[in-house]
C-alpha cells in the first residue's frame, strides 16, 4: 500500500495542446523510475489515452463498473505491456451519456490511492462538468499550454478555477516550443508565458515530429528512450516532479552557432 | 517599453514588427478583461461614471483620460489615469497637479474632496 500518493490533474482548458501525450509520457517515465503509477482518463466522451499507450484493445471494464460493483478495481485496471508499474483506468466509455459526479471521481481516486504512488488524471478539454469532476478528485495540477494566444488564454481560465478550488501546487508545462520561432520573436517566449500566467515552470517540451510517430505506434516516446528532443523533455519533467533539480533547457541555445548568436544580439535591449 | 535592436531595424525598414510582442500585448489586454469578468460595455459605462464623479470635484482633461484594467502577477487593478486641468474652486492645492490621479479598485480615494 502506497502512502503519500500524489494525485495530479493534467489540464489545459483548450483541446489539442498535449495533455494526453504528457500524461502518457509522464506515466511511462515515472513507472520507469520504479514508481507505481495509475493514469486515469477522465475524458470518457472522447477518450484517447488508451490509444496513445497502445492499450485500446485491452479495455474491458471502466471506473463506472467498479463504482457499480460490477467488477473489482484490479479487473478494470489495464496494466501496460512493457512497463508493469503503469496502469490505465478509463473513467467510462463513450456510449454512456450521463455519468460521474464529483463524488464518484473522488471515490475512484481514493481506491487508486491505496495502490499507487502517483495518480495522473488526464482531464477533458473545457471548463465544464468533465473538468470540474476531474478537479474535485485532484490535489495538485499541471497546466499544459502552448506558446499561442488562444492556448494561454484558456490556460488562464483554468488556473483561475484551480486557484479558487485550492488546488496546489499548480505548475506549468509549456508544450510545442519551437526554438527557431522563439529566437526570431515570432512566438511568445518562455518568460512571456510564465509572466502572464504567473506559474512556476515545471518544464518545457520542444516541438518534435517524433511525437506523431510515437502516437501512430501507440508507444510513448519515453518508452524506448529515444534520443528525441521531446522525450528528453518529458523525462526531465518526471524527474523534476520527483524533486530532482534538472536545469531548464534554453530554447534559444538549442540551435547554437553564428545564427543563434546573431539572434541573441538582435534581442539586445537598447533602450 | 524597451526596444530591441530588431524593433529598430524593423522600424527603419518599415517592416512589420515581430509578432511575439503583438501576441503578448493582445493577451495582456484580453486577460485583464477575462479575469475581471467585465464586458466592454460595462467597462465603458464605469469609465463614464468615474469621469462624471471625478468631474464634480476637479476639471479633468477628458480627451487625455483613460480608465483601464491592468494585470500583474494575476492581480488585476482598475487604473484611472485622469490628468487634472485645475480644481473647481481654484483654492484647492493639488500635491502634484501634473501627475495623473490613480485609483485602485479596492481603495477609492477621494483625493482633495474635503476642503
Amino acid at each position: 500500500m502506497a502512502t503519500d500518493t500524489r494525485v495530479i490533474l493534467i489540464c489545459s482548458g483548450k483541446g489539442g495542446v498535449g495533455k494526453t501525450t504528457l500524461t502518457a509520457n509522464l506515466g511511462i517515465s515515472l513507472a520507469r523510475q520504479g514508481l507505481t503509477t495509475a493514469v486515469l482518463d477522465a475524458d470518457f466522451g472522447l477518450r484517447n489515452l488508451d490509444l496513445l499507450l497502445g492499450l485500446e484493445n485491452r479495455i474491458v471494464y471502466t471506473a463506472q463498473e467498479v463504482l457499480e460493483e460490477e467488477c473489482r478495481l484490479d479487473q478494470a485496471l489495464v496494466k501496460h505491456k512493457q512497463e508493469s508499474n503503469l496502469s490505465l483506468l478509463p473513467a467510462g466509455n463513450p456510449r454512456m451519456l450521463d455519468w460521474l459526479k464529483p463524488d464518484d471521481m473522488k471515490r475512484i481516486v481514493e481506491m487508486l490511492k491505496e495502490q499507487f504512488n502517483y495518480v495522473l488524471i488526464d482531464c477533458p478539454a473545457g471548463v465544464e462538468d468533465g473538468f470540474k469532476n476531474a478537479m474535485a478528485a485532484s490535489q495538485e495540477a499541471i497546466v499544459v499550454t502552448n506558446p499561442e494566444v488562444s492556448a494561454v488564454r484558456d490556460a488562464d481560465r483554468v488556473i483561475g478555477l484551480l486557484n479558487t478550488n485550492a488546488i496546489k501546487p499548480v505548475q506549468l508545462v509549456l508544450n510545442r516550443v519551437r526554438p527557431k520561432m522563439m529566437a526570431n520573436q515570432e512566438m511568445l517566449s518562455i518568460d512571456d508565458v510564465t509572466d502572464i500566467l504567473a506559474l512556476p515552470l515545471l518544464g518545457l517540451v520542444l516541438e518534435d515530429e517524433q511525437v506523431i510517430v510515437s502516437t501512430n505506434r501507440g508507444e510513448p516516446l519515453t518508452l524506448n528512450s529515444v534520443n528525441s528532443p521531446a522525450a528528453k523533455c518529458y523525462l526531465n519533467i518526471a524527474k523534476r516532479l520527483q524533486g530532482e533539480e534538472i536545469p531548464l533547457i534554453d530554447p534559444t541555445e538549442e540551435n547554437a552557432g553564428f545564427a543563434a548568436k546573431f539572434r541573441k544580439l538582435m534581442q539586445t535591449k537598447i533602450f | 517599453m524597451a526596444m530591441t535592436l530588431r524593433d529598430i531595424i524593423n522600424k527603419l525598414l518599415r517592416r512589420q514588427p515581430a509578432s511575439a510582442s503583438t501576441a503578448r500585448e493582445r493577451l495582456q489586454l484580453v486577460l485583464a478583461h477575462d479575469r475581471s469578468d467585465l464586458s466592454t460595455e460595462l467597462l465603458d459605462q464605469m469609465r463614464k461614471e468615474i469621469l462624471e464623479v471625478v468631474a464634480k470635484y476637479v476639471e479633468i482633461d477628458v480627451e487625455e483620460g483613460a480608465v483601464s484594467l491592468e494585470t500583474e502577477d494575476r492581480m488585476t487593478a482598475l487604473v484611472a489615469n485622469l490628468p487634472i486641468k485645475r480644481t473647481m474652486s481654484g483654492q484647492i492645492k493639488l500635491k502634484e497637479p501634473k501627475n495623473p490621479l490613480e485609483e485602485n479598485s479596492q481603495e477609492t480615494e477621494g483625493t482633495d474632496q474635503n476642503s
